[in-house]
């Protein structure tokens, strides 16, 4: 039998879990501090738009998002699975086109930074 | 010696009855067994099967968690009879066989499944460089025997597979304990049969149909965490595939 390409997909799903695991409850936390007015200085406005205006800034954020969100749209995908939607062909297209849509989206903003 | 009273316990035990040369349709029987409480199922279905129904059919040989033989859905979870002590279960206990397999007769499972399965996986040891017997015996340090010892725990007793909903949904999986024990002779210092195994391993019916739920670490007797084997073949793969795409001349 062949070997799977499911590599590809599954590459990103585990990198984007690594990321959702460790890096996104520090980015909710720094988040809740500046809804309530105190972000550490370091990360002030200014800051943060210079990092993204960086390109260095530009790839990491980019890196952080798009596994964020292919890590995501695979684990919807197989939760629908897990609910008993079994049009597994469909709810992988849509779930994989928002994720690439989103993905192209964040390519448009970070540059135009 | 002093001779210790064990307290009695009058079980209520529903055994799901199946026998293709009789009756067309499974179907559970009632029966009330005396028993020690310190007794595990599998005494209560050897005191059925000596005492009130000699037809009663099912597996074991050791009675000490060793042979893997005894695996049955014990109130809806597969467990080893003889691991799964009556004090644990207060109530009726209902008995069937392991979830996902056929059934030859009353608890007895048709294996054939996951023994050609096995096969195809190559679970033993396919030395990197042969030995002859004048240069004497593979050694091997402490530390490369703990890389693979604890996958060298499976007894392939396929409480895995029934606890597995990828299985059930899927029965051309290669399935949990399959891929661990392939996994146990992948990280053997002496082995060099990766490449073969690989071929049944990295494909959509090997590995890549697991969907990482875990049930089959939770049940699993000997504490072989399948999950976590299946878990490192999947990240191991993955660099294979990135390696065999991109950069071919690296030697995996």
């Amino acid at each position: 039998m062949a070997k799977s390409n499911k590599p590809i997909i599954w590459g990103t799903f585990a990198a984007g879990g690594e990321v959702v695991s460790l890096i996104t409850p520090v980015i909710i936390v720094l988040i809740l501090f500046a809804a309530i007015g105190r972000p550490p200085s370091a990360l002030g406005y200014e800051q943060l738009h210079a990092f993204a205006a960086w390109w260095f800034g530009k790839l990491v954020i980019f890196g952080i998002v798009f596994l964020s969100l292919w890590s995501q749209a695979h684990r919807l995908r197989i939760t629908c699975f897990d609910f008993g939607l079994r049009a597994d062909g469909l709810v992988a297209t849509v779930f994989y086109v928002l994720a690439g849509a989103a993905s192209l989206w964040l390519i448009l903003i970070l540059s135009s930074i | 010696m002093m001779d210790v009273q064990l307290a009695e316990r009058q079980a209520e035990l529903e055994v799901l009855r199946y026998n293709p040369e009789i009756a067309g349709e499974p179907k559970f029987e009632r029966y009330s067994v005396p028993c020690k409480t310190e007794w595990c199922v599998l005494d209560a279905l050897n005191y059925l099967k000596d005492n009130v129904d000699p037809t009663l059919t099912y597996r074991w040989s050791c009675h000490m968690q060793v042979c893997g033989s005894c695996g049955m859905m014990i109130n809806g979870e597969p467990k080893l009879a003889c691991k799964a002590m009556l004090r644990d279960y207060p109530g009726v206990i209902r008995i069937e066989p392991l979830a996902h397999f056929p059934v030859e007769r009353d608890l007895v499972a048709v294996a054939d499944d996951f023994i050609a399965k096995l096969k195809r996986v190559k679970p033993y040891l396919i030395p990197s460089d042969k030995r002859s017997l004048e240069e004497g015996e593979y050694r091997q340090t402490p530390a490369q025997l703990k890389r693979y010892r604890q996958f060298a725990m499976c007894i392939n007793c396929m409480l895995c597979y029934a606890a597995c909903p990828e299985y059930g949904l899927h029965p051309k999986f290669i399935g949990p304990a399959a891929i661990s024990l392939a996994h146990r002779y992948n990280r053997d210092s002496r082995d060099g049969g990766r490449d073969e195994r690989q071929e049944e391993l990295a494909t959509n019916e090997g590995v890549w149909e697991c969907t990482f739920v875990g049930a089959c670490s939770e049940v699993c007797p000997k504490h072989v965490d399948p999950a976590a084997a299946l878990q490192q073949v999947k990240v191991a793969s993955t660099v294979d595939w990135y390696l065999e795409h991109f950069m071919s001349w690296v030697k995996k």
